[in-house]
């Protein structure tokens, strides 16, 4: 009886989508041609890393506070910008804009992890690789085709795993932005099933919630544990010179 | 190397470095600047550089308490972490029993739960237990993604270590305890590195159940900002010092563990 | 196929100073067109560096090469048209074991029926028109290295041939039939073939001339039979042949031979004054009548069986002599005294561990 009430509800179908997307944006192939740009050694090296992984350290909060300001058009650079330029914005009145920015600062925020895993992914190719590819006359592009993104193939399906994951229960920085408005625009899974608990106290329908939610990402785990158990026995012992 | 491809690159890499660092730029550039500066007028630099903000928070109690209460949650949750997570790994790595695997991909599943599913449950369990708006509280909350996380970083890391050390030990006449400590944790003190600073980490930035479990006493500085952003009177100055100085743990945590990082993500862990 | 020639020495220091500083010591070489050489030391001797070298991946710091007369010492691996193969087989994995034979022809442009015929003429050689539209991850360890080999051997205009310890990761029982098809293709293609080896056995059976260094030095290069008859230093005399040679301090006098402090008859050859190590191999070291002016009286501490040979080990004073025999010799017993002949037309001499006499 407490079952069915939540999956009738409207929200889910506002609001699954909408996960979906934010979770498949912050994997852009972007983020491999960023790799690739990325000094693989001496202090530089370091340095980018540092300035790379900064916003994977800020309290999701302040990621939400940091774009609240900087998305307003009177004092954000984003929204002064988008101003000068004559593009209407505002991620208070207009659903969309609310939900575009929720996808750039989600964006923002979580493209570092997946820059850092094909990072260290780009390293474990063994030198001898790029040496026989000089010697068979490989060009930069055959490089990275037949070599670079096969050996990568593992770490970015964990990528999109996990960001796929961590999209699906999304609430500190969108909450923090736009409280879930406007209305129930912003409104994703997590924030929802909170409201109806904690504050609503409706708590059949909340528990009958969260153990679909719940279910949902176990199957998702185990289809990511498989995959990483997949991908890690077949990683050849390569013998280094 | 021919230069056209380098200049692509760097190209590249300085269009996304300006992408990751702007809005942090923005939130330091109005830290240093009064509210009506930055209501009035809108400037790349602080017109009026002020150190105000940043006195405000660090002798208005109201503040500097969340700081410390998030220091001290976070502290204790990353002991208890690694304190209970090495025993943990350790019995993973080194011993095969009965359904161990499917215990470590229960453990998987705790760190990848959403906390909201723990919210209702974690609520009564603490009101009952009169745990409410404690730190102990929420160091004990955010065992449930971090402690996973912490055996499995820890369990990649002894795994590499031989077996034959193990037996050695014994061989030679250590005790248990005494091989722990000696021998096996500096064998793997790049791995408790790790491990801490991905606790650490976590633990800092998670703010659903740190709101949700606190209330006056143990009120964390994440709850704090989100406070202000309700109130009718927008302080955007001190918030954005408040927020410049939760950034900067993180930031000297990440730099003493540089080397670390690309290591740990390289175990696919994260 | 290509005459190859070096002169020259490489540190990874900015300003090398002592010998210590040097990768490769300073040294002339020549490889000859369509020869098989072999690199053969123990691990950090310089043999990677040299081939590395040799193939372009790296530019040595001081002197240069050259190929066929041409001096190569800057250009580059593809320039040079040198294959190599590696420890561990490099493969593209997302190919077949055609396209991956063929991927070195097609970025050169060459027409596609004479990649086709090329790829199928090597992939005989090799054995492996089995498994021509196989996908190249999925076959075993040697059928990789097989490929790896042959998108080296696919250009037909390839300068030379380096091996940087291919059989690493095969299994032994596997090793054997790789030689074998590396022999046999160097008698067909007669390449230029250079191999990098610690393994003895390799080395002396695969090349015709081996070049074996210790610590950054070519200490000799020539035939098996030059290595085993006559080592020019003593590194070479007791890294080649199991076991390696026998060393007895020898002093040498005006008209006196004193070996381990014993009077010994002199040899045929001349010798220079002054302490001298002596070397003479196990096989060499023959049992000898009692009181033997070349012989020493040594005491027996372990004899075994292999089957092929005994090996005696015997002491004399604080050094120990290993020898060979025959199987129909009859041995001592253990702790007996035996007479070893140390002196003959197989002995060498070293001063300051370089052949003299």
């Amino acid at each position: 009886m407490n079952d069915s009430k939540p999956i009738n509800q409207k929200a889910w179908w506002l609001i699954l989508p909408v996960i979906l997307c934010v979770a498949f944006s912050a994997v852009l192939p972007l983020m491999t041609v960023v790799n690739y740009s990325v000094p693989a050694k001496g202090w530089t090296s370091s340095a980018v890393l540092v300035v790379v992984a900064l916003s994977l350290l800020i309290p999701w909060n302040v990621v939400g506070t940091i774009w609240q300001i900087y998305g307003r058009a009177d004092i954000g650079l984003f929204g002064a910008a988008l101003a000068k330029l004559g593009i209407e914005y505002s991620y208070t009145g207009s659903a969309r804009d609310a939900w575009l920015t929720v996808l750039l600062m989600d964006v923002w925020h979580w493209t570092p992890l997946v820059a850092l895993l094909c990072y260290a992914g780009l390293r474990a190719i063994p030198d001898a690789y790029y040496q026989a590819a000089r010697i068979d006359g490989a060009s930069k592009w055959a490089v990275f085709r037949f070599i670079q993104l096969p050996k990568l193939r593992g770490v970015l399906m964990i990528a999109v795993l996990l960001r796929f994951m961590d999209s699906f229960m999304i609430y500190t920085e969108p909450f923090v932005l736009t409280g879930g408005g406007p209305g129930n625009a912003t409104t994703f899974l997590s924030q929802y099933l909170t409201q109806k608990a904690v504050g609503q106290f409706d708590l059949g329908p909340a528990a009958a919630f969260s153990l679909i939610y719940f279910l949902i990402i176990l199957l998702l785990c185990f289809i990511l544990y498989n995959w990483m158990q997949r991908v890690g026995t077949s990683q050849p012992t390569e013998v280094a010179s | 190397m021919n230069t056209g491809r380098f200049q692509k690159r760097t190209l590249f890499l300085i269009a996304y470095l300006l992408f990751a660092v702007l809005p942090i730029y923005w939130m330091v550039n109005m830290s240093f600047k009064t509210n009506d500066e930055i209501v009035s007028s809108f400037s790349f630099w602080p017109q009026h550089f002020t150190w105000a903000n940043y006195k405000t928070i660090f002798t208005d109690p109201a503040w500097y308490s969340g700081y410390i209460n998030s220091l001290i949650y976070v502290a204790i949750n990353s002991v208890i972490s690694i304190a209970v997570a090495l025993p943990a790994a350790y019995a993973f790595s080194r011993y095969r029993f009965l359904g161990d695997k499917h215990v470590f991909f229960w453990l998987l599943t705790n760190r990848m739960t959403p906390p909201a599913v723990f919210l209702l449950p974690f609520f009564q369990l603490y009101t009952t237990l009169g745990l409410m708006d404690t730190h102990l509280a929420v160091a004990l909350a955010h065992l449930v993604f971090n402690v996973p996380l912490a055996v499995w970083i820890l369990e990649g890391f002894m795994s590499g270590v031989p077996r034959e050390i193990d037996e050695t030990a014994y061989i030679d006449g250590h005790t248990f305890p005494r091989f722990f400590l000696t021998i096996f944790l500096p064998l793997i003190k790049a791995g408790v590195g790790v491990a801490a600073f991905f606790c650490f980490m976590f633990s800092w930035v998670e703010l659903l159940l740190a709101r949700t479990l606190t209330s006056v006493n143990a009120k964390p500085i994440v709850a704090t900002m989100t406070r202000t952003v309700s109130a009718a009177g927008m302080d955007w100055a001190v918030l954005a010092a408040a927020g410049v100085l939760t950034i900067v743990p993180g930031a000297i945590v990440i730099w003493f563990v540089r080397h670390y990082i690309a290591r740990g993500f390289a175990m696919g862990r994260v | 196929m290509a005459r190859i020639e070096l002169d020259l020495a490489h540190s990874y220091q900015a300003r090398p100073k002592a010998d210590a500083d040097y990768a490769l010591l300073p040294l002339r070489m020549t490889f000859e067109d369509g020869g098989a050489y072999a690199l053969l030391g123990p691990s950090g001797c310089g043999k990677t560096t040299l081939l590395n070298i040799v193939s372009g991946l790296l530019v040595p710091s001081q002197g240069g090469l050259t190929f066929d007369g041409r001096d190569v010492t800057r250009e580059s691996p593809q320039q040079r048209n040198i294959a190599q193969v590696f420890q561990f087989p490099v493969i593209y994995d997302t190919m077949t074991v055609a396209q991956n034979l063929a991927f070195p022809l097609r970025n050169r442009g060459v027409a596609p029926e004479r990649i086709k015929q090329r790829v199928g003429q090597i992939a005989e050689m090799l054995e492996l028109s089995a498994q021509l539209d196989q996908r190249a991850a999925g076959l075993a360890a040697d059928a990789k290295q097989k490929i790896s080999l042959g998108r080296g051997l696919v250009r037909d205009d390839v300068s030379a041939v380096l091996f940087d310890e291919p059989l690493t990761v095969i299994d032994p029982h596997l090793k054997w039939q790789l030689r074998r098809k590396l022999k046999q293709i160097h008698h067909e293609l007669k390449l230029t073939l250079i191999y990098v080896t610690h393994d003895q056995v390799e080395a002396l059976t695969f090349a015709d001339q081996v070049v074996v260094m210790t610590r950054g030095r070519a200490v000799q290069v020539g035939p098996a039979e030059a290595l085993f008859e006559r080592p020019a230093h003593t590194f070479v005399g007791h890294f080649i042949g199991s076991p390696g040679m026998n060393f007895l301090p020898a002093q040498a006098g005006q008209d006196l031979l004193l070996v381990v402090g014993r009077a010994m008859g002199w040899p045929d050859q001349k010798l220079p004054e002054g302490p001298l190590t002596l070397g003479v191999r196990p096989e060499y070291l023959s049992h000898a009548p009692h009181g033997d002016p070349h012989a020493l009286c040594a005491k027996v501490v372990q004899v075994q069986d292999l089957g092929t040979h005994w090996l005696v080990t015997a002491r004399i004073d604080d050094h120990t002599l290993k020898a060979r025999w025959d199987p129909e010799v009859i041995v001592p017993e253990v702790g007996d005294p035996v007479w070893l002949r140390v002196v003959g037309p197989h002995t060498c001499f070293y001063k300051d561990e370089v052949l003299v006499g």
